[in-house]
């Protein structure tokens, strides 16, 4: 199961006593995930004998793929979505501009085949990019480096 | 399952108000420490964050009428996404806004219950598109203009506007790319194209100058660094421009005149028709059946 750890949602779990506070933060600004999270968290947290349960949300810092743990990565790749690679880092100046699809190197989580081909910047969600491979033939989904 | 039986087990939650339209959604900034800086005008600082969340919010609409339109369905994706993420910054920057103005009201109240004169989104956000090219076009100027507002704004003394600015970075980038890309495509395609294309940017071109005019609030904001005096970004926006239009082979800029924003700016509460039309249909279920939930 990928988890919340996994992804690198879960910024600070503080236990004491019957009483947790659980931080988390958002992916995207828009993610509508947020709200199932916090809801399945504190269920849960309750049904794990939790008296008093507080989940709050941080936006800073900002969150980063890079915070997506090794484990969670091998569980991506294993469910057919391929894992990000390292967050681009900023030189110093204004953001730069890309004006040709992007021509990184992305594995195909089906055939392990490295030379695969973007189809669209955005996905079925705004995490994920869309690609295939020319090899098996699939089309995958491949979480975006931010 | 009946029809039924799968509308009771989507909706029979002691928390189903998330489904309602325009109430029972948490606040965006639940847990999030929202003290306000000393020496931070709180009317001020209110106001900046509506104008900025106001430009996200009618941008987001706008984008939201390209589904089930788009040429593509890999594109109405994408414009569906990017809308996603402005709404997210539009709620992120109403909640800030109402929760400075500590008046009562809340990012509900500031998005379905204002009358367009309290809107203070630029006009370029509120245009219906004419078709596709017109679409990318302002899209294009939009996320150009405010990933260098957003840029600047991470290190906004407010920590709060620094870190939806933060988050804003990452997306507005994609969106940028996304409509550069598809200017150029479109400008360096076929004659057809190209000329459409030409007549887009020549469309939007109006619309420009207003952006890089600071009004009041955000003049006196400025100097602490709480904001950004949105004149300051004009050159860097220019050179994107530029940058794209030379790739996709069209006329720059200066080919067309800019208008002068008479009689005041979007900031200023002056607005299209258009803004109208969006509000009517943004706000009718939610003031029709005020409070009410499904």
């Amino acid at each position: 199961m990928l988890t919340l750890a996994d992804l690198g949602i879960l910024r600070g779990v503080d236990e004491s006593g019957d009483r947790v506070v659980v931080t988390i933060t958002p992916t995207y600004s828009g993610c509508p995930a947020m709200q199932t999270i916090q809801d399945d968290l504190t269920e849960a947290l309750r049904r794990a004998g939790y008296a008093q349960v507080e989940v709050r949300t941080v936006l800073t810092p900002a969150w980063t793929t890079d915070w997506i743990t090794a484990a969670g990565r091998l569980k991506l790749a294993a469910a057919g979505i391929s894992p990000p690679g390292a967050a681009p880092r900023r030189a110093s100046g204004p953001v730069p501009l890309t004006l040709v699809p992007s021509r990184r190197a992305i594995a195909c989580p089906q055939c392990g085949n490295p030379d695969t081909e973007e189809i669209a910047a955005f996905s079925a969600t705004a995490c994920r990019s869309l690609h295939r491979c020319p090899v098996c033939r699939e089309p995958f989904e491949h979480v975006k480096e931010i | 399952m009946s029809f039924d039986a799968a509308y009771e087990a989507l909706t029979d939650h002691d928390d189903d108000a998330r489904w309602a339209y325009g109430t029972g959604f948490a606040d965006p900034l639940a847990g999030v420490d929202t003290a306000v800086p000393q020496d931070v005008d709180r009317g001020d600082l209110s106001a900046y964050c509506v104008a900025l969340g106001d430009d996200a919010l009618i941008m987001s609409h706008r984008l939201q009428q390209w589904v089930t339109r788009a040429p593509e369905l890999e594109d109405e994706l994408a414009l569906a996404n990017i809308a996603l993420d402005l709404l997210g910054q539009a709620r992120l920057l109403l909640t800030r806004a109402a929760e400075v103005e500590d008046a009562g009201r809340d990012e509900d109240a500031l998005a379905y219950l204002r009358d367009a004169t309290g809107f203070r989104n630029v006009r370029l956000v509120e245009r219906a598109d004419a078709d596709f090219a017109h679409l990318v076009a302002r899209l294009l100027v939009f996320s150009a203009w405010r990933l260098a507002l957003l840029d600047r704004l991470t290190t906004s003394t407010d920590p709060v506007l620094a870190a939806i600015a933060a988050k804003g970075v990452k997306e507005v980038t994609y969106h940028r790319d996304y409509a550069a890309q598809w200017v150029v495509r479109l400008g360096d395609g076929t004659d057809l194209s190209h000329d459409r294309m030409q007549a887009a940017v020549d469309a939007v071109t109006p619309l420009v100058g207003e952006l890089f005019v600071p009004d009041r609030v955000e003049l006196r904001l400025a100097p602490a660094a709480v904001a950004v005096d949105p004149s300051t970004v004009r050159s860097e926006f220019d050179a994107v421009w530029a940058q794209v239009l030379q790739a996709a082979t069209l006329q720059p800029l200066a080919a067309v005149a800019e208008e002068s924003a008479p009689g005041g700016t979007g900031r200023d509460g002056v607005h299209t028709p258009a803004l109208t039309e969006i509000l009517a249909e943004l706000q009718g279920v939610a003031r029709s059946l005020p409070g009410s939930v499904w």
